[in-house]
């Protein structure tokens, strides 16, 4: 099959490769770029765990063609560190004890991160709603949901 | 009608590991050159947290700091015999295993250290952060990492140690049947508040309070963890779970995890958690296994409350809206 040029950002990094036509974002990423940061769970939607923000919209990176990804801002929860330092919601879920096997919570920081990035002060609800399309198997959600208000708690503190 | 609330409770004991043939983990520990310390073991984390927990009993047992400690859990073919990680035994077992393993590199450094010191390994005491030092006179110490030094490049010592731990199989007397399927129990109680709504059948879980009796919580926040999951997935048991399908066509059954659903983070009962420490006798630092038995007493509890609820009592799992129907039915036919 004919490969296809793709440009994109990712994590502020431009990246260019050639893909097979029909190459999912996710295995683009995870075999070609070697960002394994989003994970292929069920690979048709359901789960979450590809999660990745794509022009600052949660998007399943297991539903999305990497060649329709030309010139877009791609972000994964890899490149949320600055500098060694870890992002407020990673931070948060290792304070809150958010994550066991941790599968899942790379696709989970994900659409914390796009709550939090238009809601900075979220209810319980709003990040219950904001999860409820990635699923966790082992820590029944509860502390996931605390290290997001936490997250948010941490973020407002700097902010004031 | 209507809506109806129920409560109900139930207490489980649960066995640390298991007994059919005997039931074995073996742990290798031994210093790199630089004094750090490594466990070889062939129990695998699967993300219950093994890794931090040998890394803390090895500390211990050694008296380092957790963080010179590396576990080695990768593999199978090459490791020391172990079991497996299944049946709670993860922290028991391997636990024990490298309490011993680390006892005998502890000595061998002690005795290093010793030669370092022109003192006797008896009268020497480790301080926790990576020194040993004469008992009563501290001023005279050794770092780790220089006794490993010398271990390895000057006095030819592998500072290294053999654990071995093992239930031995329990065979029933021929009369009675009469067996020790384990040596260690951990405890549980639950009581759960449900509403049942008794013309579609559902079941919401408003509360689960759980009482849980586990050794010594050899990290509190990680035992934490473990039971608010576990109890998360005892109601899923309870309500959810099955391969099969909720309606008689096996056309409507699930195909893939996908399917086969648990309480979604919209679903959750409000949780409490309480922690009893009483400490094993033959446990690692008195722990039990805290693993599987945190997702058992939800299950009994919620079959209880919906009994107290509706009057029905579902000797089937999971506790679906056509069972609770098909009974609330019987029972008005009966």
């Amino acid at each position: 099959m004919a490969k296809v040029p793709v440009q994109f950002t990712l994590n502020g990094s431009e990246k260019a490769e050639f893909v097979e036509s029909g190459t999912t974002l996710l295995n683009a990423l995870r075999d070609k770029i070697g960002d394994t940061s989003p994970k292929g769970g069920c690979h048709q939607g359901t789960c979450g765990a590809c999660s990745v923000i794509i022009d600052g919209e949660l998007r399943l990176s297991c539903l999305t063609l990497a060649e329709t990804c030309g010139g877009a801002d791609i972000r994964t929860t890899a490149g949320l560190a600055e500098g060694g330092v870890l992002h407020p919601l990673q931070r948060a879920f290792l304070d809150a004890f958010a994550t066991q096997c941790g599968f899942c919570t790379p696709g989970m920081i994900m659409a914390a991160k796009v709550l939090l990035d238009r809601t900075p002060n979220p209810s319980r609800e709003d990040v219950v709603e904001a999860l409820s399309g990635n699923i966790c198997r082992c820590t029944g959600y509860e502390p996931i949901i605390q290290a997001v208000l936490l997250a948010a708690r941490a973020n407002s503190q700097n902010a004031a | 009608m209507a809506i109806r609330r129920g409560r109900g409770i139930a207490a489980i004991n649960y066995p640390t590991g298991m007994n059919l043939g005997g039931d074995p983990t073996q742990a290798l520990v031994h210093s790199t050159p630089t004094g750090n310390f490594m466990v070889t073991l062939s129990s695998v984390d699967l993300g219950q947290g093994m890794k931090q927990i040998m890394a803390q009993i090895c500390a211990e047992t050694i008296g380092v700091p957790t963080d010179r400690v590396v576990i080695d859990t990768a593999d199978t073919d090459t490791g020391p015999h172990c079991m497996g990680t299944f049946a709670s035994r993860g922290t028991h077992r391997a636990g024990n295993a490298v309490i011993q393993a680390a006892k005998e590199a502890r000595q061998v450094m002690l005795e290093v250290a010793a030669e370092e010191l022109e003192v006797n390994a008896s009268d020497l005491e480790t301080d926790g952060q990576g020194n040993i030092q004469v008992k009563g006179a501290p001023q005279k110490s050794i770092s780790i990492f220089d006794v490993a030094l010398s271990a390895h490049f000057k006095r030819g010592r592998s500072i290294s140690g053999r654990g071995m731990f093992l239930i031995p199989r329990s065979y029933p007397e021929k009369e009675t049947g009469a067996m020790k399927p384990s040596t260690c129990y951990a405890h549980a109680c639950t009581v759960a508040e449900v509403e049942v709504d008794d013309e579609t059948g559902e079941v919401t879980v408003l509360t689960v309070k759980n009482v849980f009796e586990i050794g010594r919580a050899l990290n509190p926040k990680m035992v934490e963890q473990q039971l608010v999951g576990g109890s998360w997935m005892g109601i899923s048991h309870a309500l959810s779970e099955t391969t099969e399908p909720y309606y008689p066509n096996r056309d409507h059954g699930g195909t893939d995890f996908n399917q086969y659903l648990m309480p979604g983070p919209g679903d959750l009962a409000e949780t409490e958690i309480i922690v009893l420490e009483r400490p094993s006798a033959d446990g690692p630092f008195g722990a039990k296994g805290p693993g599987e038995m945190c997702a058992n007493p939800q299950i009994p509890a919620v079959a209880n409350a919906v009994f107290d609820a509706v009057g029905v009592r579902i000797d089937t799992l999971p506790i679906t809206p056509e069972r609770i129907l098909r009974a609330l039915k019987a029972q008005a036919a009966g």
